[in-house]
């Protein structure tokens, strides 16, 4: 990396010195306190709020749903954006613009709107109810919660994807004699596995610390459908932070890793192969 | 990623462009975008309508009469207060972020880039608990804040921290590659010409990068004014003083006080869709996200 590149712009120390300040304080100073609270609890103590009975379900839940959510997010994000990329047809736009909804709408509202939907006395929860499936309050409530959070990262990221794929060497595959499902398999698929792994994880990563849209759907029966953020509040309302802080510890190591592995992947998708830092 | 220099919407008439279509083709077709709108009709419009739908199940008096609660209208002021304090303070970090990370070299800056996203990467209840554990009763600084009669958890000062730590990066990681694929040559032009650094900054670099600005304030803000779980952990829960609109919610709807919570919750609805309205016209300019 090249330092001090001779340039005539103006302003290095004071926008450096305000980021770094600034991250600093609203960043890293927080991140640390966690950390360090965590580190100086004794470690039976660490032991017994990380790997307590109610925290272990919890996890379950947490990692095994946003999995699930993460794998749906996969086949329904890809149709999406291959329905917006490859198909014109009217609504569109207002299809394309509807995708980015999760982002923008409040967490409390889409649970307690999820909740309305899909509770017996609700619009298809009524339905569902008729064919036995039942969705809110129970785990499969918070997997669509999840998936409702997560879908945008799919899309969003296999959109671009899709739009590079060249029609050209579909064509040419075809030309030469590949059916659909060979060119899907071995043209398309290929070409946009970097996202579709990049996308996975995002909708993974969100759905795994996801609150605000869970909680008023899941019913948050301990050993249920208590997700592990709810069981990080509760420790937190009961003044256990140490409780809190190692529950948020395993979350946050998560996190990173989860962190990691996207820039990876993007590195990947960036360059045709997995970069090596020199 | 489109190419470089290709219009706008070029690949995309290729993506879409007609063929001959086979049977096969025609069935797969209406499949897909049958299938993606039932899975969009079911998760999104869905809970939008039954929200606005709930909200006027008592008509229009009902509607109006959540409004005249004086805890919610002290939840409305508090999310204004909260956003009108964030967004302007994240705005001048995401400036100043991008401009020393794209106008300059310096040993770390990948690091830099990576730490500045990090808030995005954390649980929303995490944000709020590092705050507890820093100010909260038995946090770091609690005893010193309370010896000082200082309140920050359980108080207006945590949300807006709660707030900043989440909103933190909106500003900035839209910035970023745009200044950065933007370039340096008219600032270089300008100082070089002897134009001031301020001068240059809001004559040459803020006309360059305003759809972009406006683009990640709107996100900014749209998640500052909707932020449940972050918040809810360092407030408290005190009605009429430290509920913020999404707090208010729960706090209706675990009164059974329906009417009232999707009422609330309608406003926020409305605000998400100002918000992707405001999204689609700053992209119909040109603006594209990277």
């Amino acid at each position: 990396m090249r330092g001090g590149q001779p340039t005539v712009l103006p302003g290095f120390g004071l926008t450096l010195g305000f980021t770094t300040f600034f991250l600093s304080a609203v960043v890293l100073l927080p991140l640390a306190a966690l950390v360090l609270l965590a580190a100086s609890t004794p470690l039976h103590e660490l032991l017994d709020a990380v790997a307590s009975p109610r925290a272990l379900a919890s996890y379950q839940l947490s990692f095994g749903g946003a999995l699930i959510a993460a794998c749906t997010n996969l086949v329904f994000g890809f149709i999406i954006a291959w329905t917006l990329v490859r198909y014109e047809f009217p609504g569109r736009r207002l299809m394309d613009a509807v995708i980015d909804m999760p982002f923008a709408l409040p967490t409390a509202v889409s649970g307690i709107a999820l909740t309305a939907v899909f509770a017996t006395n609700g619009w298809l929860g009524g339905y569902l109810d008729m064919v036995g499936i039942h969705v809110a309050y129970t785990r499969l409530g918070v997997i669509l919660a999840m998936t409702l959070i997560g879908m945008p990262f799919a899309v969003r990221t296999l959109q671009p994807a899709l739009l590079e794929v060249q029609r050209d060497l579909e064509d040419a595959a075809e030309t030469l004699g590949a059916g659909r499902w060979y060119v899907f398999r071995r043209v398309i698929v290929p070409a946009v596995l970097p996202a579709l792994l990049t996308g996975f994880t995002l909708a993974f990563a969100r759905a795994l610390g996801e609150y605000g849209s869970v909680i008023f759907i899941s019913g948050n029966l301990p050993l249920k459908t208590e997700i592990t953020p709810l069981l990080i509040v509760i420790h937190l309302e009961e003044f256990d932070y140490r409780g809190a802080a190692a529950l948020g510890f395993v979350m946050l190591a998560a996190s990173f890793v989860i962190l990691l592995a996207i820039n990876l992947l993007q590195a990947w998708g960036r360059n045709g192969s997995v970069r090596r830092d020199s | 990623m489109t190419a470089a220099g290709a219009p706008a919407g070029s690949l995309e008439e290729l993506a879409t462009r007609p063929g001959r279509e086979t049977l096969l083709g025609a069935l797969a077709r209406r499949c897909l975008i049958g299938l993606s709108v039932a899975f969009l009709a079911a998760l999104l419009l869905a809970p939008l309508a039954v929200v606005f739908a709930t909200a006027f199940r008592s008509g229009i008096q009902g509607y109006l009469r959540a409004f005249a609660d004086p805890d919610t209208e002290a939840a409305i002021r508090l999310t204004l207060l909260t956003a009108l304090v964030v967004v302007p303070l994240n705005t001048v970090f995401g400036l100043s972020a991008a401009w020393a990370v794209a106008k300059f070299e310096f040993r770390g800056k990948s690091l830099l880039i990576t730490l500045i996203d990090l808030p995005i990467a954390v649980s929303p209840v995490i944000s709020g608990m590092l705050f507890v554990l820093l100010f909260g009763m038995r946090g770091w600084f609690g005893a010193w804040l309370a010896a000082n009669g200082i309140s920050i958890v359980f108080a207006i000062p945590g949300i807006m921290i709660a707030t900043l730590f989440v909103t933190f990066p909106y500003v900035a990681r839209e910035l970023i590659p745009l200044m950065q694929q933007l370039g340096n040559d008219e600032e270089e032009a300008a100082i070089t010409l002897g134009a001031g650094a301020w001068m240059t900054f809001f004559r040459v670099t803020l006309p360059k990068i305003r759809w972009g600005l406006l683009y990640g304030v709107i996100l900014c803000n749209a998640r500052a004014m909707g932020e449940f779980g972050a918040v809810s952990v360092v407030s408290g829960h005190i009605r009429g003083l430290t509920n913020t609109m999404p707090l208010a919610i729960e706090a209706l709807y675990d009164d059974y006080d329906f009417t009232a919570a999707f009422a609330v919750a309608s406003l926020l609805a409305l605000l998400a869709l100002a918000t992707l309205a405001l999204k689609s016209l700053v992209e119909r300019t040109g603006y594209r996200r990277r």
